[in-house]
């Protein structure tokens, strides 16, 4: 059932996140969280604010401007019995810090024969359309979703956002999560207390059976607001939200695609080479002969995101081309 | 710590030396096709890793390099898991996965060797970070060689330490070639001054004198686990071999005369071997009794691993996700 359905208060997804954070916190006393402007600033979307006066500076940490430096500290400290949250203030810095992400953290358990454990949290976000050009608008998820030890969680309601938190700070390993800094105001339903979110486990955002629109993290609205069009013509698509790229709920995409006979993937990151491409050939792989038409990708374009607002909404999906594509694939298949 | 006395110095011998013939064993393994990949040995260096891993506990923590068989063996590694890891071996420190570049030992706080110059500066200050927030007095030591000092990483944690005064020791084995190309062709400045801009203590002495490594490295141990912070080592050392096994033909970029003068003149076994055989600490049966022992340790080690089992397949997907 869709979260938005779970009885409790309306919080903010910035809400949610923080207050994660905050019951992790209290409940052990390992983690801790660092990050360039976390503490007084509580970050440029002041989704930490009140953080600092709660837990103190010794864990809530600002660091200088060092994004491999701070990652891999926090690795060290992950390494040797703590639970740091780094916080890389956009995901297109996760680039500076790949090395100690890709080639040290997803790495040490392995390399060390299982002996030595990583449990890091990179809190990151993702997500164009915010007129901030080039290098602080990329959806990374795909680059890290590449690298065997890895998980990787991508949170699209308030909901998703605490129980997968919470999930990715008691896990052993890295965990890279994403949020879409353009949906930090939007409010859900968030029950009061404790509860964690199973990562590999996809969530049926909306039931449907004329066809599947797998949706990730900003794209989960936009594939709502298309099935929403769609039911008034009478085409009923099931939404689902594999809420983490690593594990893959497999499982549930497949038996979704048997069942409506169509899907179209829709993810923020590029398109090529990236997480639709990889969604899109797991079913394909699954439900083959239960397919009416093609599993259609739809990433952003492939180009360096533009600064200009009329250029850059053209590089996202949208309701209306999801829809539009959703009504060719049904036409085709009847 | 109280100063060493003649049995310890006694023991860092024979530590020094259980290195130089582990390394020399690798050189045999490898020449002769029974051991598979990279060997990086670190013979002429062995001073640097067993003078400063002897002023560490067992619970300090220490991080390596692709260099670093005498970074593990020095801080406690045995030889036969050390040969079983070198050839594959599922009874290696890593099952096998790891090899020489990556020996982990939690037992002995070995965090890990890197095979990315300066990987694991991170890993060593967060060690130390974490020494901090859990309140305990384990100091972690950084081994990384002059070639690191070309990673922005290694400033930005440097920065960090001092910001935050962390138990690191931060140990630059200068052996003058960054894999092919001397030192000096690639790094400006004075080395010791990048560690003091950031108000971090330095000390510069010879790579070969273990007694004076290890008074260096004692002292900043000491200061370390009294909570005043990181320091930087600069020791001048000297890579007899190749930058790997295979590099025989080194004329291009090192002369003869250079090799023959640090292994005649500079070598650390036989200047330390000499020094304590003057001072009546070592006299010939000693000598030979410690020789005996550890020529023993490593010939049941190489036994050991090379009559070792290979790991079964299905360890090949296990380990990914703890």
């Amino acid at each position: 059932m869709p979260e938005q359905a779970v009885a409790g208060r309306q919080l903010t997804m910035a809400e949610a996140v923080r207050e994660a954070i905050a019951e992790e916190m209290r409940r052990d006393p390992t983690v801790f969280l660092m990050g360039e402007d976390v503490a007084e600033a509580g970050t440029p979307f002041k989704v930490l604010k009140g953080l600092l006066e709660e837990f103190g500076p010794e864990r809530i940490m600002d660091t200088p401007i060092s994004e491999p430096g701070f990652t891999g500290i926090g690795l060290g400290a992950a390494m040797t019995g703590m639970r740091p949250v780094v916080d890389i203030m956009f995901g297109d810095f996760l680039f500076l810090a790949l090395d100690q992400i890709a080639n040290q953290a997803a790495k040490v358990h392995y390399m060390s024969g299982g002996t030595l454990k990583a449990p890091i949290v990179i809190r990151t976000t993702l997500g164009a359309t915010r007129r901030s050009a080039a290098q602080h608008s990329q959806s990374l998820h795909a680059i890290v979703s590449h690298i065997p030890g890895l998980k990787v969680a991508l949170p699209s309601t308030p909901y998703d956002a605490k129980g997968l938190m919470k999930t990715a700070i008691r896990d052993d390993n890295p965990v890279v999560i994403f949020e879409d800094k353009m949906m930090y105001t939007v409010k859900g339903s968030v029950p009061d207390g404790d509860y964690t979110i199973p990562f590999g486990q996809a969530d049926v955002k909306r039931s449907g059976d004329d066809i599947t629109l797998v949706a990730t993290s900003s794209m989960v609205f936009v594939a709502l607001a298309a099935a929403e069009m769609l039911a008034k013509e009478g085409i009923s698509a099931e939404v689902i939200d594999p809420r983490t790229t690593v594990p893959l709920d497999v499982r549930t995409l497949v038996d979704s695609a048997i069942k409506t006979g169509r899907a179209i993937v829709i993810d923020e990151g590029y398109q090529s080479y990236g997480v639709t491409a990889e969604i899109a050939s797991v079913i394909t792989e699954g439900a083959f002969y239960n397919l009416d038409a093609p599993v259609r990708r739809m990433g952003a374009m492939d180009v360096p995101i533009p600064f200009s607002p009329a250029l850059e909404d053209l590089t996202v999906p949208t309701a209306d081309r999801v829809a539009g594509l959703a009504r060719e694939l049904c036409r085709k298949g009847n | 710590m109280t100063a060493p006395n003649g049995q310890a110095w006694l023991d860092m011998y024979a530590s020094m030396l259980r290195i130089r013939l582990f390394e020399e064993q690798v050189n045999d393994l490898y020449t002769s096709a029974r051991m598979p990949g990279l060997a990086h040995l670190y013979i002429g260096e062995e001073a640097v890793a067993v003078g400063v891993c002897a002023a560490l506990r067992d619970d300090d923590y220490i991080t390596s390099t692709h260099r670093g068989h005498g970074h593990c063996l020095a801080k406690g590694a045995s030889v036969d898991r050390m040969f079983a890891e070198l050839l594959g071996k599922e009874a290696g420190y890593c099952k096998g996965k790891g090899g020489s570049m990556h020996i982990a030992d939690q037992q002995k706080g070995n965090l890990g060797a890197n095979a990315i110059v300066a990987g694991s500066v991170g890993i060593a200050t967060g060690a130390a970070l974490s020494a901090k927030k859990r309140g305990t007095d384990q100091v972690a030591v950084c081994f990384f060689g002059e070639g690191a000092l070309g990673q922005g990483l290694m400033y930005e944690c440097m920065n960090m330490a001092s910001l935050w005064k962390l138990p690191v020791v931060y140990v630059c084995e200068n052996n003058l070639y960054n894999e092919y190309t001397h030192y000096l062709e690639t790094t400006a400045g004075d080395i010791s001054q990048r560690a003091a801009s950031f108000g971090i203590p330095t000390h510069e002495s010879d790579g070969q004198d273990v007694r004076g490594v290890h008074a260096a490295a004692a002292e900043a141990v000491r200061r370390a686990r009294a909570g005043e912070g990181p320091s930087f080592l600069l020791f001048r050392t000297y890579r007899q071999k190749g930058h790997h096994v295979g590099d025989i033909d080194r004329a291009y970029y090192r002369s003869k005369e250079e090799e023959r003068k640090w292994a005649e003149e500079r070598d650390p076994l036989k200047v330390f071997g000499e020094a304590l055989v003057a001072e009546g600490v070592f006299d010939a049966v000693a000598f030979e009794r410690v020789e005996e022992e550890v020529r023993t340790q490593i010939a049941e080690g190489v036994k050991f691993a090379l009559e070792a089992p290979y790991p079964q397949p299905e360890e090949v997907a296990m380990d990914v996700y703890a």
